[in-house]
């Protein structure tokens, strides 16, 4: 008598339990995306449904799923995009010169604290004043269009930026920059070495902020100085009673607010992989 | 045998247990030292006064230390330690009098001292292996890595400072301080926040090393024990004066018994503390 033993095929009870690991793997990925998703869900749901049972007069807000396929027959018209480029370029324009310009001034600042002592009066006046209000001497300057609308964003953004810079230097550990000089290496080693990638974290706060205050003053300056962009299709929709066409709008700027923000944090985890995370 | 086990382990080579002025170097210290490599630096304070407004913090100081000596100041918080250690690493200048090393007066920060601290210090955002070879001197990835091998820690050259234990982190920080073959190494309560188990381990480790490698060490401890554990000398600095300057004989193996000398030893430093 001879016992066979099959290799092909797993024992029921090994079976069972690839079948639970994988059922837990797929229960681990899927929970947080339903986490994360199912406030927006129940958001969306609404919206769809409280135009069509007449909670909500659907002139002024139709439902979701109408703006999904205006905007789609829009962008496939070919009219949404050149007005999506046009926002971007004027918020990406006064973000980078926002980045290029307070970087470099809040590291001065930060480290040269003669420089601070002068400056910071200053800045911290030039912070409060109000860009909305500062939006007329900007046209004056520089008339109605790009150099508008890169300019006053440029106004809101280099703020968070300047004082994130400044706040990262002046947070350095002072033990290390000790421990830095005791060593004998020059300043601009120690700049290099210990104090910006101190600030590091800091300064992409500020960036984070003035990233969201950018797309926030780009439709403010759109909407007021712009005959192109998602600012003026906006407003422009308002007047034409094309409500369809201004959700379109404020959809796509929330879309372009997140994934900026995305990109940012994917920056930030990139460059401070460093950090221990106190969550895990 | 080892240069480090001849040290420590050979009571026929290191004589009697004894005590006596550390002004005066010992024959049982003369034989502990003369087998071994001697690549210290000799340090000489001369009438060192250092003042921070109307305070005095170190007044009139005077001590010579030979090259390869490992000397322990003990005393209380506030009384000039950390100054003193600043002074010789070139990292302050005194009010008056001065300090040499090799003969030349210190008048800048030392390049043949390293300092370790109560704190690692390691740079968050390297990884151990750039810690280490943060000078970025010629080839300073290899020396880095036979610093680490050398504290036992080439295997975590690649992570992340955070994930080391406090004793690892001080390990590094001592495989940093070794990088650029210093002669001098400046110990500022370096195992002030460690374990007993962990600094137990840490004292063998510096002690190997130092007994390999021959530099003039200098540790700051408010631990008497841990002063008599390790040094040739034991100076205790009060009111900015040293207050007591004590050879501690003792082969270092036989140290950590509980013998009634070593109970003396102790009793005397600390009752100048």
């Amino acid at each position: 008598m001879s016992i066979q033993v099959s290799h092909e095929a797993a024992p029921p009870d090994v079976r069972e339990r690839d079948w639970r690991v994988g059922a837990k793997a797929f229960a681990l990925w899927v929970e947080p995306v339903a986490r994360n998703s199912a406030a927006i869900l129940v958001f969306l749901l609404l919206w769809e449904l409280a135009p069509r049972f007449g909670l909500i007069n659907r002139t002024f807000l139709p439902p979701f799923s109408e703006v999904v396929t205006r905007g789609v027959e829009y962008a496939w018209a070919g009219k949404l995009w050149p007005q999506v480029f046009v926002s971007i370029e004027r918020a990406a324009g006064g973000f980078a010169l926002g980045v290029i310009t307070a970087v470099p001034l809040g590291l001065l600042v930060g480290w040269y604290k003669p420089l601070e002592a002068y400056l910071n009066p200053l800045l911290q006046l030039l912070r409060q004043t109000n860009p909305v209000s500062l939006f007329p001497a900007f046209i004056l300057f520089f008339g109605i269009g790009y150099a508008t609308n890169v300019a006053i964003i440029y106004w809101v953004v280099v703020w968070p930026i300047l004082l994130g810079t400044v706040t990262g230097v002046r947070q350095a550990d002072p033990a290390l920059v000790k421990y830095a000089r005791s060593i004998g290496l020059p300043d601009w080693r120690i700049f290099v070495k210990v104090v910006l990638p101190s600030a590091l974290p800091s300064i992409i706060t500020g960036a984070r902020l003035g990233a969201t205050y950018s797309f926030l003053m780009l439709v403010v300056s759109e909407m007021v100085g712009a005959s192109s962009g998602l600012g003026y299709l906006i407003v422009n929709a308002q007047y034409l009673l094309s409500v369809h066409l201004l959700y379109v709008g404020v959809i796509v700027l929330a879309l372009l607010g997140i994934a900026s923000n995305w990109g940012l944090v994917a920056l930030e985890r990139r460059l401070t992989a460093w950090k221990q995370d106190i969550r895990s | 045998m080892s240069e480090a086990a001849r040290l420590f382990g050979n009571p026929r080579v290191l004589g009697r247990v004894a005590a006596s002025d550390g002004r005066n170097t010992t024959a049982a210290g003369r034989l502990e030292t003369s087998g071994r490599r001697l690549d210290g630096a000799a340090i000489e304070l001369s009438e060192l006064t250092k003042t921070f407004g109307h305070r005095v913090v170190l007044s009139a100081v005077n001590l010579k230390v030979e090259p390869g000596q490992f000397i322990a100041i003990v005393g209380r918080s506030g009384g000039g330690k950390t100054t003193l250690l600043r002074l010789i690493a070139g990292l302050d200048r005194p009010t008056s009098g001065a300090v040499s090393i090799d003969g030349c007066a210190v008048a800048d920060v030392q390049k043949a001292a390293r300092i370790m601290f109560q704190d690692a210090r390691l740079l968050p955002w390297q990884r151990v292996i750039a810690n280490v070879g943060i000078a970025r001197g010629d080839d300073w990835r290899a020396q880095a890595m036979q610093a680490l091998q050398a504290v036992g820690l080439a295997d975590r050259a690649q992570d992340w400072p955070y994930v080391l234990s406090g004793g690892q982190r001080q390990r590094v920080a001592l495989a940093r301080a070794l990088v650029p073959k210093p002669k001098i190494l400046l110990l500022d309560e370096p195992f002030g926040a460690l374990d007993a188990l962990t600094r137990a381990d840490m004292h063998r480790l510096l002690l190997t090393l130092w007994a390999e490698r021959g530099f003039t060490s200098i540790l700051i401890t408010h631990d008497v024990a841990e002063a008599i554990a390790l040094a040739d000398r034991v100076l205790v600095l009060r009111d900015g004066r040293i207050a007591l300057d004590l050879a501690i004989d003792t082969p270092r193996s036989e140290r950590e018994g509980a013998s009634s000398l070593l109970a003396e030893l102790k009793r005397r430093v600390v009752a100048e503390v």
